[in-house]
């Protein structure tokens, strides 16, 4: 176990890309296409023979020299340090990106990164903000066949909708791996740490699919023999997460700080969908329709059929869990905006909650690990 | 010399008169129920569709700019911190928010809970969440017209489609809720007004391409959007702009400009520091410099390129002003295009990037856009920091200082300019 985690560490910590530069070195003319967070069709890109990775920034482990020239104050960490591995040579393994519609910033950095890289392929995929319209999963489907053609113009061939349908598949059996990666943690959190299934889960971002399904079967049947103490921890859900990821050390503190984390929404486009996708008649349509109707709720997608803030207490419920904890990245507006209706739903049921500011680059946790440490007492004390 | 100029005309007078009247007419809503309201963003609104159930629109975002026109905005932007929002939220939501706890309004009328609140998803993501934060404080029903953002130069074939099932679907919803049918014709109508009120904006928006521009096409301009958004597809609308027109007209051509000499011509990005609208005026009123063009006065809606709605495709004309005819909509090289027109063809000696905080749509990314312009396009460009609504954002000493700081290095590289020509 040891040992997988390690190499998943490895492999996120890299901002060089190394394992993606390999991977199309072994492929002659293997192309990889980056996304920005959150959520992608990555079944496209697979079906045309390419790589899919997803970004998640850069962390500490890029000082930002040229980007505040381009993106100045009040803007997210995660949209600074990809311009800034734009702008320094490191996203250079990548032959596209894409981007989609889940705030101003990112959608932005878009087109900036369009003016800065011309040469490159980078798109925006307007994912829709009405599932209850009937006339949305139509319009997403076209939007997917324009992204398609795109990308057939990059990998120069045709893609077919049986390779759409075989990519779905092993999707679908990467969701299911993670669901279950995620139901063992809600069931026996004794069994696995919340930032070794972060880093079992987000290894994906950068892994081939069919590699990373392997890997998570690896790793469930070693968790499954695992003979850990129980530990004497609260159960916590964090939200607000889904986007710019918080430090691996702040996931541990948490933890050292006594929490179980029960549920997270940590690389949450890596399972994004509450139940397969269907792989018979038309592809794109079902991957559309599927975006509308079997998406996890989100800070990034409007769907009124039921809001989220009446999601959030229900996945408490659902997880047996004590409280929740809002780990929210420095200036992410999505998620500074959906905590307020979240509190006040939480508040309305009795379930106790903490909001946490991260930046990417955090140097010292003194002061949120005392705030983790109280919360954690008033709930055991109480 | 601090030469303090506005336009103060009789299209100032009534442009009060009309903005007022919308207010009775939302107090009467809030009375009596009647007329229904639907609340709307201004980026790229669908007025005309409103018309056909002579409902009338209230707009969040006049609001809340009206607001910190009078140095009211304080207040509920604190209110609504208390509440959980975060310092960095958009300051627009939280004057908006922080007054429906504290029942504030601009006017010290009531207004009503809408009949629909219908939100014109036009680009800025915060629309989203402001509107289903105001849908679960009121209880009002909430409607997404989701618009396909500018991704492609020209909207797909699908986009308008979409766009157009979606309006549909909102007649419908509001044939419900209003419990009257739609009167198809009176929405002809108020598409074919909105046609010519847009004609005469645009015209009146050519007018100060004229040197010098017989009005500032920042600080004017906005005065008449009021009007531009509530009255559009209305005959009051119409003969507005008329009166506006004629107006102009006359100034431009007695040679009249907004300053007795103009010494400056800009372009201005980005929306003002309301709080500080009159002193961040004067700031450019001392170098009488006047703002030729503006990316700001056309979040409703961009017509001085030549789009009109038009009355033989309502539907379509609509979903087309709402995804491609308005700034908020079209992607961040779309507007630095924009820009640039504006520049060379409206003859600007520079340009003005206001970065306000509260607003990441206008301001996430323009640290580029400055980067394109002085160092691809070698155009004069100032960018100064503060904030549309929050008042505690506004450093007054040290903008004044950048301002004067480029007019004076504009100042000089014009006059060594005119010394090479001359020599
Ligand atoms: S972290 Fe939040 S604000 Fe930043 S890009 Fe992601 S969603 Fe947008
Ligand atoms: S973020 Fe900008 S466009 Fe959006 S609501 Fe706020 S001020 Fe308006």
């Amino acid at each position: 176990m040891d040992q997988l985690l390690e190499k998943c560490t490895e492999l996120l910590e890299d901002i060089n890309f190394t394992a993606v530069r390999k991977w199309k070195e072994s492929h002659s003319s293997g192309k990889a296409v980056a996304y920005f967070p959150v959520y992608a069709p990555t079944e496209l890109i697979h079906a045309a023979g390419m790589l899919p990775v997803g970004l998640s920034g850069a962390g500490d482990r890029l000082d930002i020299q040229h980007a505040d020239a381009r993106f100045g104050s009040f803007i997210c960490s995660i949209v600074k340090t990809t311009m800034e591995m734009g702008m320094t040579g490191h996203l250079q393994p990548f032959d596209a990106f894409l981007f989609s519609s889940i705030c101003d910033s990112a959608r932005n950095l878009c087109f900036v990164m369009k003016r800065n890289f011309p040469e490159t392929y980078i798109d925006f995929i307007h994912l829709p903000q009405n599932p209850s319209s009937p006339a949305s999963s139509h319009f997403l489907a076209e939007e997917y066949r324009r992204i398609l053609g795109g990308l057939e113009n990059l990998c120069g061939h045709k893609i077919e909708d049986g390779q759409i349908r075989d990519s779905i598949s092993l999707y679908n059996r990467n969701r299911s791996l993670i669901r279950e990666i995620c139901l063992l943690r809600a069931r026996e959190p004794h069994l696995i740490r919340a930032w070794e299934s972060y880093l079992l889960v987000k290894a994906g971002n950068l892994l081939p699919v069919e590699e990373h399904i392997a890997l998570l079967e690896d790793a469930l049947t070693k968790l499954r023999a695992r003979q850990s103490k129980k530990r004497d921890s609260i159960r916590v859900v964090v939200e607000g997460s889904f986007c710019e990821q918080p430090p691996l050390a702040l996931l541990r503190l948490v933890e050292e700080a006594g929490c179980y984390v029960v549920a997270d929404d940590f690389a949450i486009g890596q399972s994004w969908f509450e139940s397969d996708v269907p792989t018979e008649g038309d592809p794109i349509l079902a991957l559309a329709e599927s975006y509308n109707e079997r998406s996890v709720y989100s800070s990034v997608r409007h769907d009124f059929r039921k809001p989220r803030w009446l999601a959030l207490p229900e996945k408490v419920k659902a997880t047996n869990a004590d409280a929740v904890l809002f780990l929210i990245a420095k200036f992410c507006e999505p998620a500074y905006f959906d905590y307020v209706p979240f509190k006040q739903e939480l508040e309305r049921a009795g379930i106790p909650h903490l909001q946490v500011e991260f930046e990417e680059k955090l140097f010292t946790f003194d002061r949120i690990r005392m705030e983790v440490e109280t919360f954690v007492e008033s709930l055991v004390f109480d | 010399m601090a030469e303090k100029t506005e336009y103060r005309s009789s299209v100032h007078q009534s442009q009060k008169d009309l903005m007022l009247a919308w207010y009775e007419k939302l107090d009467r809503a809030a009375n009596t129920g009647d007329p229904p309201t639907v609340s709307m963003m201004i980026s790229g609104n669908c007025v005309e569709l409103l018309e056909g159930f002579g409902a009338v629109p209230l707009y969040p975002e006049v609001n809340a700019l009206q607001l910190a026109i009078r140095h009211q905005s304080l207040e509920p932007i604190l209110a609504a911190e208390e509440l959980g929002y975060a310092a960095d939220n958009c300051a627009y939501v939280k004057a908006d928010i922080g007054c429906m706890l504290k029942g504030i309004t601009p006017t010290g009328g009531k207004l009503p809970i809408p009949t629909l609140i219908l939100c014109n998803f036009v680009g800025c993501n915060t629309y989203l969440k402001w509107f289903e934060h105001t849908a679960k404080l009121t209880g009002a029903p909430l409607y997404v017209i989701d618009i396909p953002f500018m991704r492609t130069d020209e909207p797909m074939k699908a986009d308008v489609e979409y766009v157009v099932r979606q309006l549909k679907e909102t007649v419908q919803k509001l044939e419900q809720l209003i419990g009257r049918k739609f009167d198809y014709d009176r929405f002809r109508q108020a598409v074919e007004c909105s046609s010519r009120t847009e004609d005469l904006w645009s015209q009146i928006k050519h007018l100060s391409r004229s040197r010098p521009s017989p009005f500032d096409a920042y600080f004017d301009a906005i005065t008449l959007m009021g009007p531009l958004y509530v009255y559009r597809a209305k005959p009051e609308g119409v003969a507005f702009f008329e009166a506006a027109l004629a107006e102009m007209k006359a100034k431009r051509d007695a040679g009249q400009g907004v300053y007795e000499k103009e010494r400056f011509r800009l372009v201005m990005e980005g929306p003002p520091p309301y709080p500080y609208f009159r002193t961040f005026r004067d700031m450019f009123a001392k170098w009488q410099a006047c703002a030729v063009a503006s990316t700001y006065s056309t979040v409703g809606g961009l017509w001085e390129f030549g789009f009109r709605h038009d009355p033989d495709r309502p539907f379509e004309s609509v979903a087309l002003h709402m995804i491609e005819q308005n700034v908020t909509n079209r992607n961040y090289l779309q507007r630095y295009e924009q820009i640039r027109r504006y520049v060379d063809e409206w003859g600007a000696d520079g340009i003005i990037i206001h970065f306000v905080k509260s607003c990441r749509l206008f301001s996430a990314g323009q640290g580029d856009m400055r980067d394109y312009f002085t160092k691809q396009l070698g155009i004069p460009t100032l960018y100064i920091e503060s904030d549309l609504e929050d008042p505690r954002y506004f450093s007054e000493a040290q903008t004044r200082t950048r301002i004067d700081a480029f007019f004076e290095s504009l100042e000089h590289s014009k006059a060594t300019a005119a010394a090479q020509h001359w020599t």
